[in-house]
């Protein structure tokens, strides 16, 4: 060991050890570790997607099968009312329902962070506006305010985003401020103040830190929900109409009549994807939680 | 979707000035009635926000009768403040009709309530009654091999979008009937029932997996209090203790989050009711968004709204009666 060891190595080297900890702690959990095996699965299917399956097969011009087929050796999963292999939407579907679920997550982490903390961190009306407008949005049923707000901005892949992220962060806001609270009262805080810091100084350097470890326990179950949200939008015919996703796929199915025909094969993936993909997350969130929380540990 | 809120700690600003009971109810009017304005806010402006002429977004490129293109014109034309004022008067007298079915959209909406408070109402009650059995038994004997075989079943139903389960019954269940009300010849009780089956199931379980774990959270939260200790320290039987002690206690949020997340019942019935052409409001919202009917749909969305909201109220009154404790705080 060198002893002239420098600040940037001290705090490095403990970020590693903070790493190693957490992982033997994550690791006790096989719950926590099969969420995660899934969700690598899906990960790589849609990071390899081109490569699975060719993208052409998206394309409704080139179709060459018949429609409405069941399931054979060319097309293991049939094809839908274009002549599509199923197969090749649900691969590409899987990029399309785990980019909304990120994307709109990390625009909820992001504005509810940011009202979380703020409404935390000061107090009086600054804090009752900022909490009466995090109380709105959740009391406001989610699915109707999402439809209103989708249909005025039109499907596309963008919209969708932003209608999910814009309508999840409420919950996000409200455990960030309860947990600025907390850290507001600490003693460092005070010092920090004393010594002149601004308010900006110790929101981001002081309270954010502290707070972020819980908040990822919730992000990571803000995916789930995001990725729902996302299926039941796309199932309304609010998705982007020229990128499939796994809701796309069952509006599809339903509004040319799988169910009648029985076609299970065109209805069942799909659905199934999104319960793996969900309980993943879910499961990765709680073992998060777990594993973050030591309060937890004892009572649930 | 899953929104857990503890009541009574809305408005804590303005706690100091409005103390005892009757602060308590007029804090919690006051925050509905300021709730509800806040939609009436929304819905008017959402649909005023975007750039270009708002009547391309009323009509999407579809031909409007002229009376109706004529009214809405007339409205638009007026100054902003004139219209959110007329709006505010009366926001379910909307000038012009519901573009898809040519009526005042009012009445349709009138018509679509009763089939969806049937709808959702039976399969809340069954849901809540098995859920807060199943909670109840699981946060009892935590860890045991029901509480494990629960919360999986839990996990992967609450993981599961409610229509996917319904239109996955439709297929293994073809000897149901596939959508409605009634079938045409027929309107007795036995044959709406038969036609509820179906989607009930498929809201109540997943409903059921919702209620079951704030069921079982909330009694292990109850687990853990002194008082629990002292009943068995009394020599009471553990049946007696969790019979009259702990569940009671554990009910009560369990009851006002049933009735809060009222929000997330709606999401499901959108979507059941669009699988199984249930004729309420889920399927009616479906129906305006496809088209889309500007008209009907802002007229949907402040109806869930209200409901909601007075739900909500409801809720943390009824809360403030059977545990005074908040209220007096």
């Amino acid at each position: 060991m060198v002893p002239m060891t420098s600040a940037a190595a001290i705090v490095r080297a403990r970020r590693r050890a903070t790493l190693t900890r957490f992982w033997h702690d994550y690791r006790g959990h096989k719950t926590g570790i099969a969420g995660l095996a899934i969700l690598g699965f899906f990960v790589l299917v849609a990071i390899f997607a081109p490569l699975l399956a060719d993208p052409t097969g998206l394309d409704i011009t080139k179709a060459t099968a018949p429609a409405h087929m069941a399931p054979s050796a060319g097309n293991p999963l049939g094809t839908d009312e274009n002549g599509r292999s199923i197969l090749t939407l649900l691969i590409h579907g899987t990029r399309m329902s785990l980019l909304v679920g990120l994307a709109a997550t990390v625009i909820a982490m992001v504005i509810g962070t940011a009202i979380g903390v703020m409404a935390g961190f000061y107090s009086g009306r600054t804090r009752s506006i900022l909490n009466a407008v995090s109380d709105w949005f959740l009391v406001i049923p989610f699915l109707p305010l999402a439809i209103v707000m989708a249909t005025v901005l039109g499907p596309s892949l963008l919209n969708i985003i932003i209608v999910i992220g814009v309508t999840s962060w409420p919950g996000t806001a409200r455990l960030v401020c309860a947990q600025t609270l907390s850290v507001r009262e600490r003693p460092y805080m005070e010092r920090a103040k004393a010594l002149g810091a601004s308010d900006w100084h110790q929101m981001t350097r002081h309270v954010l830190p502290n707070v972020m470890p819980l908040v990822m326990a919730h992000v990571v179950l803000t995916v789930s929900i995001a990725i729902l949200s996302e299926t039941t939008l796309s199932f309304l015919g609010l998705g982007d109409p020229t990128r499939p996703s796994w809701g796309y796929i069952l509006d599809h199915a339903f509004s040319t009549g799988a169910m009648t025909n029985n076609e299970w094969w065109f209805v069942m993936p799909p659905g199934i994807c999104v319960v793996l993909v969900v309980l993943a997350f879910t499961l990765i969130g709680r073992t998060l939680e777990a594993v973050l929380n030591p309060r937890l540990k004892e009572t649930r | 979707m899953a929104v857990s809120t503890v009541p009574g700690t809305t408005t804590r600003a303005r706690a100091r000035f409005l103390t005892g009971t009757s602060g308590y109810v007029i804090r919690k009017l006051s925050w509905s009635l300021g709730t509800l304005f806040f939609v009436l806010v929304f819905n008017f402006f959402l649909f005023r926000m975007l750039p270009g002429d708002p009547v391309g977004l009323y009509n999407r490129g579809r031909n409007m009768p002229a009376g109706q293109m004529a009214k809405l014109r007339a409205q638009l034309d007026q100054p902003i403040g004139q219209q959110f004022l007329d709006y505010l008067a009366n926001p379910f007298a909307s000038t012009i009709n519901s573009t898809r079915f040519n009526r005042p959209v009012w009445e349709i909406v009138g018509e679509r309530v009763w089939p969806t408070v049937m709808l959702v109402g039976t399969a809340i009650l069954i849901a809540s009654v098995a859920g807060v059995w199943i909670g109840i038994r699981s946060a009892w004997r935590r860890g045991s091999g029901f509480d494990r075989g629960a919360t999986s079943i839990t996990l992967v139903l609450y993981a599961m979008p409610e229509f996917w389960l319904g239109m996955m019954f439709l297929i293994a269940f073809p000897f149901f009937p596939s959508g409605g009300i009634t079938t045409p010849d027929d309107g007795s009780m036995v044959d709406v029932a038969w036609h509820m089956v179906l989607p009930v199931t498929s809201l109540a379980l997943v409903y059921l997996a919702e209620y079951s774990t704030i069921m079982r959270a909330s009694l292990l939260d109850e687990l853990g209090q002194d008082y629990l200790q002292l009943a068995r320290a009394k020599g009471l039987k553990d049946d007696l203790v969790r019979r009259r002690h702990a569940v009671p206690n554990a009910l009560l949020p369990t009851m006002t989050l049933i009735l809060m997340n009222l929000g997330f019942v709606i999401g499901g019935a959108i979507t059941v009711e669009t699988v199984f052409s249930w004729p309420g409001l889920g399927l009616l919202s479906y129906e305006a968004l496809r088209g889309p009917d500007i008209p009907l749909l802002q007229a949907i969305f402040l109806l869930f709204s209200i409901g909601v909201v007075v739900f909500m109220l409801i809720a943390d009154l009824l809360y403030a009666i059977i545990d005074p404790r908040v209220s007096s705080s």
